[in-house]
């Protein structure tokens, strides 16, 4: 990372910068067939077709769906604090793109993560920028002063602080096993024996799962924007394209999630045929996170939303404990292994 | 990195200021927040990679979240809650004075060299893994002490607010 921050080469700057729009364009590019791909099947898990019309199989919805945000027009309350209303949206966007800078999205021939960083605290990282991610929302409904949003805006911080702390303790528990925070490290000491840590991990694996989905506001938690009790909750007062920034964020969310489970429990780009063609672990990469995404698709056609109560007394007292024993048994395995 | 140092040292004394003037808490938040990430990024050009990611992780993201929410719960309203005469200009004198001697004591601190030879911090100290090790062999007793302090505000916290639930349903 130093190399990256205090970097004297100007090409090398350069090459970071290309390599950053190119991480853009196709995180974006995945933002907008996901949220078609989601359309789709929650059409096909209710018996209906979902979008067809725009292009065969509605395969241009996102694109027409872009120029409608667009085209529509921005509203701001007249009791709102413009500046911070107008800046949410775009640091809710920042956060969610920022842990694509270290994810390792697969091998080089020789050995070498593909990613544009790949520092040491790589997890830490990651960790940070989820932290971080809760200001878009807050700051968001808080600026619109109205009742609405800001009532959305404090169930999701509450929701999101409640959530971080058993999503850290069932990394920290991949961390023990793996021995490093470097993200390209973990996905290594998986694909050397093709053990992933989705087996040994699985209670982990599980708390991630449920808390990944609490963090990116998905139903059955989405209560942040509960529609029948909050209009459409920390994003009532916006439109156009600052509501549809808002968008990009959550679905972003969805697809970095899903990114760290796969490097964290399912080997990272760890798969057949990878030790002779090195460059189709991106392949795996990308299946492993379409297979999570599918997966919050299914959770939310499944599940009823949480009552809001519910929801903190199973984060604080069901999941936090479970993390912490899972955590505790962990160590004292890793440390007996070890000795 | 003169330049990374120049540009995080302004943004660090902007948003200060920032926090300081602003007339409504959720405006020093957020200038808090910038300040946090502009400090992270200079721990960064120190090699301190660890301290860099637990100042975000803990300060930026989990203690000033709690602000914020107190804050927005607090202040409905795009009002500032403080009306009172700006005070900041006549304190502003005793500011600059004590400031002055505070830095004249980090600079006496800093120019001699207080530790032992034994007890300099190993080189490669910012990296996780070191941290880690010198965390828990090196200085084990100041991070169990800390540990310690730490559990006794949470026991006294817990103390409080169980007692005034009980009084409450009595």
């Amino acid at each position: 990372m130093n190399a990256l921050l205090a970097n004297p080469n100007a090409k090398e700057t350069i090459v970071v910068a290309i390599e950053s729009l190119v991480m853009i364009f196709v995180v974006m590019t995945a933002f907008a067939y996901t949220m078609l791909a989601e359309r789709k099947v929650l059409a096909w898990f209710q018996m209906r077709v979902g979008p067809t019309w725009c292009g065969p199989w509605g395969l241009m919805q996102p694109a027409a769906d872009a120029v409608k945000l667009v085209l529509k027009e921005d509203l701001t309350p007249v009791t709102a604090d413009k500046v911070i209303y107008k800046f949410a949206p775009a640091l809710a966007v920042l956060t969610a793109l920022l842990a694509w800078a270290v994810i390792p999205i697969g091998v080089l021939p020789n050995g070498d993560p593909i990613a544009i960083a790949n520092p040491g605290p790589g997890i830490l990282f990651v960790l940070a920028a989820s932290a971080i991610g809760v200001y878009g929302i807050s700051l968001g409904g808080w600026a619109s002063q109205s009742k609405w949003p800001l009532l959305g805006a404090i169930r999701s911080t509450a929701q999101m602080i409640s959530y971080e702390l058993s999503m850290g303790l069932a990394v920290v528990s991949v961390l023990l096993l793996a021995g490093t925070t470097n993200l390209a490290g973990i996905a290594a000491a998986q694909s050397a024996h093709h053990f992933w840590y989705v087996i040994p991990e699985f209670i982990a694996f599980i708390i991630y799962g449920i808390t990944a989905t609490a963090e990116t506001n998905r139903a059955p938690f989405d209560l942040p924007e509960a529609e029948t009790e909050l209009v459409a909750g920390f994003h009532t007062e916006y439109s156009s394209l600052r509501f549809g920034t808002f968008f990009v964020a959550e679905y972003i969310n969805m697809i970095t999630v899903s990114a760290i489970a796969t490097v964290l429990f399912l080997g990272g780009g760890d798969g057949p045929f990878v030790a002779q063609f090195p460059l189709i672990s991106v392949l795996w990469f990308v299946l492993k996170i379409c297979f999570f995404i599918f997966m919050f698709f299914w959770v939310r056609a499944t599940l009823p939303r949480l009552r809001y109560d519910r929801l903190m007394a199973f984060g604080w007292k069901i999941l936090l404990p479970v993390a912490v024993g899972n955590l505790i048994i962990t160590a004292a395995v890793v440390a007996l292994v070890r000795a | 990195m003169t330049a990374l140092f120049a540009a995080c040292a302004a943004v660090l004394v902007l948003s200060a200021i920032g926090v300081v003037v602003s007339r409504h808490p959720v405006h020093s938040v957020v200038g808090l927040i910038v300040n946090f990430a502009a400090l992270a990024v200079l721990f960064l050009t120190l090699s301190a990679e660890f301290l860099a990611m637990i100042q975000i992780i803990i300060y930026a993201g989990a203690i000033l979240v709690l602000f914020l929410f107190v804050i927005a719960l607090l202040t409905v309203g795009s009002d500032p809650i403080e009306r009172t005469a700006n005070k900041l200009p006549e304190q502003a004198g005793q500011a600059v004075i004590a400031g002055l001697v505070a830095l004249g004591f980090i600079a006496w601190g800093i120019q001699a060299d207080w530790t032992p030879a034994a007890a300099k911090a190993a080189p490669d100290l910012g990296t996780v893994g070191t941290f880690g090790v010198q965390l828990l062999t090196t200085h084990v007793f100041a991070f169990e002490a800390t540990g310690f302090v730490l559990l006794v505000a949470i026991i006294g916290v817990v103390m409080m607010a169980g007692r005034r639930e009980t009084g409450a349903r009595s």
